[in-house]
């Protein structure tokens, strides 16, 4: 017998250095000179700055008290500028999640946000049946139970005007609207943009490109002056759902062209194939193109709604007390005059956590959506 | 009934004079061309010559200027319904499979049947298990396209179009962007669907394939149908010297 069978080689195991901590290290920190030469002034940098700010924020900082003077003396001795006081936030709390919601209805308000958690937990945890359901009522239904309820007016639920809405609460409802209605304008426009037809494609690229070229803060500041000297007299617009309108308006151009982007990555064939099938405009859309376009761009959607969650801000302009601006007013209180700091440092680490908590979602949702066809 | 209406109907494919141009250059010039039901037809040909364009025109991926093209008793026009109706009676398949990536091989199947032809969900998965069979991959039905080989993909592209029962059947080079060790387990799923009887119309370089089971070979260039022919003639006896020139050069190799 002159043929030889083939055999494989048997697979062997990896070299110890390319595994565990020390690959890691290698690979990570130490990888090249230059590399080593930074991770030692990042190290260097962490120790002249880290132990500065432990201290100020939670070691030397004021926890209890109701007063100032809490926060100025140690067992009766006075004493100044070591650590942070923390008891403004405290004192101020309230406001700073409602605003200057009624307290005897802050219920109202609260049963919202444990209604939304418990939607949210539903749509993140792996194993809950039917959550295009959920997903659908958290878009659509939720938005109206919590326009009804935290409003009220309705089902002999007393009034509560929306100047009364504020903080943290007002901060998510912006957002929240801003967020639900401008993806599927956006989606619409981005459609519309790169339509056959004519009058279709100008008006959505006279739309956004409008949109876009002007600051959000003069939308809602124009929604809010100048708007009601153009309505008849009389016209009551109120001021939340103008802010409203505005930031729709403005975030939905941005959407769209972030959603176009998408729509530009789906080769060709796609359309072919959706159109050979026989699929009609809407079903290649809905079916095959802006599935496969909206996985591919949920990077940059979340981009735009972290930016919209804190352009939400700029409504202080109009008057409206979102969570940044109560922090201000009550910096500006004479008896916590000082204290600024403590308020800027609690608004950013609200912030933080709502901004990285949509980043962390969206790369979690990138991984659940990979169906295996990148190369 | 005249002798000629009667000849037509049983045509399923009729183009008659057809032209068509990109901007100012003409790409498909004067195509006449009909087709039985159960032919299997062949058309070959160097690249350029417009031989993709023409059957991308049958399902209007591409849109002619001038001319007609029939299929099974409708026009093709810029009329929606006709382009529709006639896209999902034509299957086609493409060199470069053109799978959803986003959806499963078994939702790439019911697809269609269940938005186009609206089957119910449960009725169509079956259907289209059974065609995942006869293309011998029903144990890839829930993985995604992206898992699969370049020949499976294509069979599933294959098994995609037969879900939706079509008349004909249109191949753009289905086995180019293939690996030659998958070219074989295409061709032997499109020469079993040729002996079931289908209407083919195949863009293809595999003359064995043409060999072997087509009814007339086509040979296009420079936009136009130079010769077309039963292939025992149309590879042993070429008529014009473009066919000969061809024909040479692709069995050099």
């Amino acid at each position: 017998m002159s043929t030889s069978e083939f055999q494989s080689q048997p697979d062997r195991p990896p070299p110890n250095f390319q595994t565990g901590w020390v690959k890691w290290f290698r690979d990570n920190l130490f990888s090249s000179p230059f590399n080593t030469f930074l991770t030692i002034v990042a190290v260097y940098l962490l120790y002249l700055t880290l132990p500065w700010i432990l201290q100020w924020a939670i070691f030397e900082a004021d926890w209890v008290g109701t007063t100032r003077e809490a926060c100025e003396t140690t067992d009766g001795q006075p004493r100044y500028g070591i650590g942070a006081c923390w008891v403004f936030i405290s004192v101020r709390f309230n406001q700073i999640i409602y605003g200057f919601y009624p307290p005897e209805l802050q219920w109202r308000p609260n049963i919202i946000a444990i209604l939304l958690i418990v939607l949210l937990t539903g749509l993140l945890l792996k194993g809950v049946k039917h959550k295009q359901w959920i997903g659908a009522f958290t878009l659509i239904g939720f938005p109206i139970i919590a326009g009804i309820l935290i409003h009220g007016g309705l089902f002999g639920l007393e009034v509560v005007d929306t100047d009364q809405w504020g903080g943290l609460m007002l901060t998510l409802i912006l957002s929240w609207v801003g967020i639900i209605a401008s993806l599927p304008i956006g989606t619409a426009l981005a459609l519309g943009r790169r339509s056959q037809m004519p009058i279709v494609r100008t008006c959505s690229i006279v739309y956004i490109e409008f949109w876009r070229g002007v600051p959000l803060i003069t939308v809602l500041f124009m929604a809010s002056v100048m708007l009601p000297l153009f309505l008849p007299e009389g016209t009551e617009f109120d001021k939340l759902i103008r802010c409203f309108i505005g930031i729709v308006l403005f975030q939905s151009a941005y959407m769209a062209e972030v959603v176009r982007g998408g729509l530009q990555a789906i080769p060709k064939g796609q359309y072919e194939a959706a159109d050979a099938l026989g699929l009609s405009y809407w079903e290649k859309m809905n079916l095959i193109v802006l599935p496969q376009a909206l996985k591919i761009v949920i990077p940059g959607i979340v981009n735009t709604f972290i930016a919209l969650f804190k352009d939400t801000t700029l409504v202080y302009i109009v008057g409206l007390i979102e969570m940044l601006h109560i922090l201000q007013i009550a910096g500006r209180d004479s008896e916590w005059i000082g204290f600024d700091t403590e308020g800027y440092v609690f608004a950013a680490l609200l912030f933080w956590i709502f901004c990285y908590s949509m980043s962390h979602y969206s790369q979690s949702l990138e991984k659940k959506l990979h169906t295996g066809h990148k190369r | 009934m005249t002798e000629s209406t009667a000849k037509q109907e049983a045509y399923i494919i009729t183009i008659r004079e057809m032209h068509k141009w990109y901007g100012q250059f003409h790409v498909l010039k004067d195509i006449n061309l009909s087709v039985e039901k159960g032919e299997r037809i062949v058309i070959c040909g160097p690249s350029g010559s417009g031989k993709s364009t023409m059957i991308r025109c049958i399902n209007r991926l591409e849109e002619h200027q001038q001319g007609q093209i029939i299929i099974d008793g409708i026009e093709l026009t810029s009329d929606v319904k006709h382009i529709e109706k006639i896209r999902s009676e034509v299957g086609m398949v493409f060199q470069h499979f053109n799978l959803f990536p986003h959806l499963t091989v078994l939702e790439n199947l019911v697809l269609a049947p269940i938005w186009v032809r609206k089957v119910p969900r449960k009725e169509a998965e079956e259907t289209g298990m059974t065609y995942l069979e006869r293309v011998k991959i029903p144990e890839q039905a829930l993985k995604y396209p992206g898992q699969l080989s370049g020949g499976q993909q294509q069979r599933v592209a294959i098994a995609r179009s037969l879900c939706m029962n079509p008349k004909v059947m249109l191949f753009d080079e289905p086995t180019s962007a293939l690996d030659p060790e998958m070219i074989s387990e295409v061709l032997d799923v499109m020469v079993q669907l040729a002996e079931e009887g289908m209407t083919m119309l195949c863009v293809t370089h595999e003359m064995g394939f043409a060999k072997k089971v087509a009814n007339r070979v086509i040979f296009m260039d420079a936009g136009q149908i130079v010769e077309e022919n039963e292939p025992h003639e149309f590879f042993n006896n070429p008529q014009s010297d473009r066919t000969k020139l061809f024909l040479s050069q692709i069995i050099q190799h």
